[in-house]
């Protein structure tokens, strides 16, 4: 069953290089010391093949391709040594958000929305030979525009959980994503996403409209 | 009636309460609270307002702020009424904040402020505590301020919102050892209780047992291994908590449970 679903932002060197001018400035000052965390509420979390709603009144949201790792354990305090031992598997995420302006405040309005999160059946650890040389790959409609790899996480899978494992416990259950590759681009209703990671498969949603999703229910 | 959740045998409980001593399970049969664990009031997600007062604003140099600041809590972040709760070794600062707790009680989306109460099941209280050290200018408040093992405690009970309607005009106080470190009233928010679910249901879907943590008044202090504090809101009750370094809270931890 799926547990806490956490995210990390600013995990891609290239992303983090884009911004440094920005974070020299206030209200930063200074880049991130540490992982940049954040909460996915259940209420953002879709499965394969349902919709991702864009909420009324915006009008793009940003898909957000990424490998999820999947907790296997209690696992408190975890040491580098030991923080592998504590994941049962991956899986291919679409972590959906409204555009964010700014990462001073925590980003309810932009990671909180409903149906926003998709994630895709997980696969067992020793699937993947190495988690930190994985393409990842977004098409919109079938056309590729978004590629990275996981060998670009600034903090890699077990330095997070080290990290957050120091000051949380993490449940078996509990699904950290590890971040979006640099080059997000804005997508709308009607567009169809598509996700891949080596070794992973892939991840398929179309964009709905909130109103349009509701519509449907209401008449069904 | 005032409903809380204890944990007794090993199982969650929900129960009926009439005072601190006096629980009874839904059958009528009476819990032994002393052989009872006090757990959160509600299972949702906690959603906590920061800089909702203008005084504890400026006590913390920010202007008070335009919309509201919220953040989201990790559900292990949460604690019961007499928590233990840890504060990491050698840390410089580490203050509570007494807050009132909303209670949702039904589904809401996009809700308007004159509806907001219908959407209520009552109140509770909270303490946010915080560790400033920790603090980053990113997702400020971050998750190592916030979202630490239980570090947030919230109860005894839900007193429902037929009783106290918008939860304005509620004197607030928080207590160290017996000493009063902050005092406010619940009619000084900056955003009202209707106010901040107009807000957040306006963004998401809020689901009954979701909790809102309401923000803290003016005065902090820091506390240290040994305190009690004691979070009193007025038609509530009281909230307390106790305040233990490592070397106390991991071997109850480790050798305990």
């Amino acid at each position: 069953m799926l547990g806490t679903v956490y995210g990390v932002a600013l995990n891609y060197r290239g992303r983090l290089a884009e911004l440094k001018a920005v974070f020299s400035q206030p209200p930063h000052g200074a880049p991130p010391r540490t992982p940049v965390l954040f909460i996915k509420t259940p209420n953002t979390i879709i499965g394969p093949d349902a919709p991702v709603l864009i909420p009324d009144g915006v009008a793009t949201v940003q898909p957000g391709p990424a490998l999820g790792v999947v907790i296997g354990r209690n696992a408190h305090r975890l040491t580098l040594a030991d923080a592998p031992g504590a994941i049962a598997g991956y899986a291919v995420v679409n972590e959906v958000s409204v555009d964010e302006i700014s990462y001073f405040r925590p980003p309810i309005a932009s990671k909180c929305r409903d149906n926003t999160c998709a994630i895709g059946s997980p696969t067992v650890r020793d699937a993947l030979r190495d988690p930190h040389a994985l393409g990842i790959r977004l098409y919109i409609n079938g056309a590729l525009r978004q590629i990275g790899s996981t060998a670009d996480l600034v903090y890699s899978i077990p330095e997070l959980l080290v990290f957050m494992s120091g000051f949380m416990t993490l449940r078996p259950g509990d699904l950290l994503i590890t971040g979006t590759p640099p080059g997000r681009v804005s997508v709308g209703a009607g567009d169809s996403l598509r996700v891949e990671i080596d070794g992973l498969g892939s991840l398929e949603n179309v964009v709905a409209t909130e109103s349009s999703v509701a519509r449907r229910e209401a008449s069904s | 009636m005032r409903r809380a959740r204890l944990l007794f045998e090993g199982a969650a409980r929900s129960a009926l309460v009439t005072s601190e001593d006096d629980v009874y399970l839904e059958d009528g049969g009476r819990l032994p609270v002393e052989s009872c664990t006090w757990l959160p009031p509600a299972t949702g997600v906690l959603y906590a307002v920061g800089l909702n007062y203008a005084e504890h604003a400026n006590e913390l140099t920010f202007q008070p702020p335009q919309e509201p600041l919220v953040f989201v809590k990790a559900p292990g972040a949460l604690a019961g009424h007499r928590a233990r709760c840890l504060r990491p070794d050698g840390v410089k600062l580490m203050h509570f904040e007494g807050e009132l707790a909303v209670v949702i009680g039904r589904h809401a989306r996009r809700v308007p402020r004159a509806e907001a109460l219908d959407y209520v099941a009552g109140y509770t209280i909270c303490n946010d505590y915080a560790v400033r050290d920790y603090l980053e200018n990113y997702y400020r408040p971050n998750l190592r301020v916030k979202s630490r093992d239980g570090l947030t405690p919230i109860g005894p009970w839900i007193v429902p919102v037929a009783e106290l309607g918008d939860g304005a005009g509620l004197g607030l106080k928080t207590l160290v050892n017996g000493r009063e470190c902050q005092s406010g009233n619940t009619r000084d928010m900056i955003f009202s209780v209707p106010h901040l679910i107009e807000y957040l249901s306006g963004i998401l879907t809020l689901a009954p047992g979701d909790m809102i943590a309401t923000g803290t008044p003016a005065g902090f202090v820091d506390v240290q291994p040994g305190d009690e504090v004691v979070v009193e809101i007025e038609r509530i009750g009281s909230l307390a908590s106790t305040i233990v370094g490592e070397r106390d809270y991991y071997r109850v931890a480790e050798h305990g449970s």
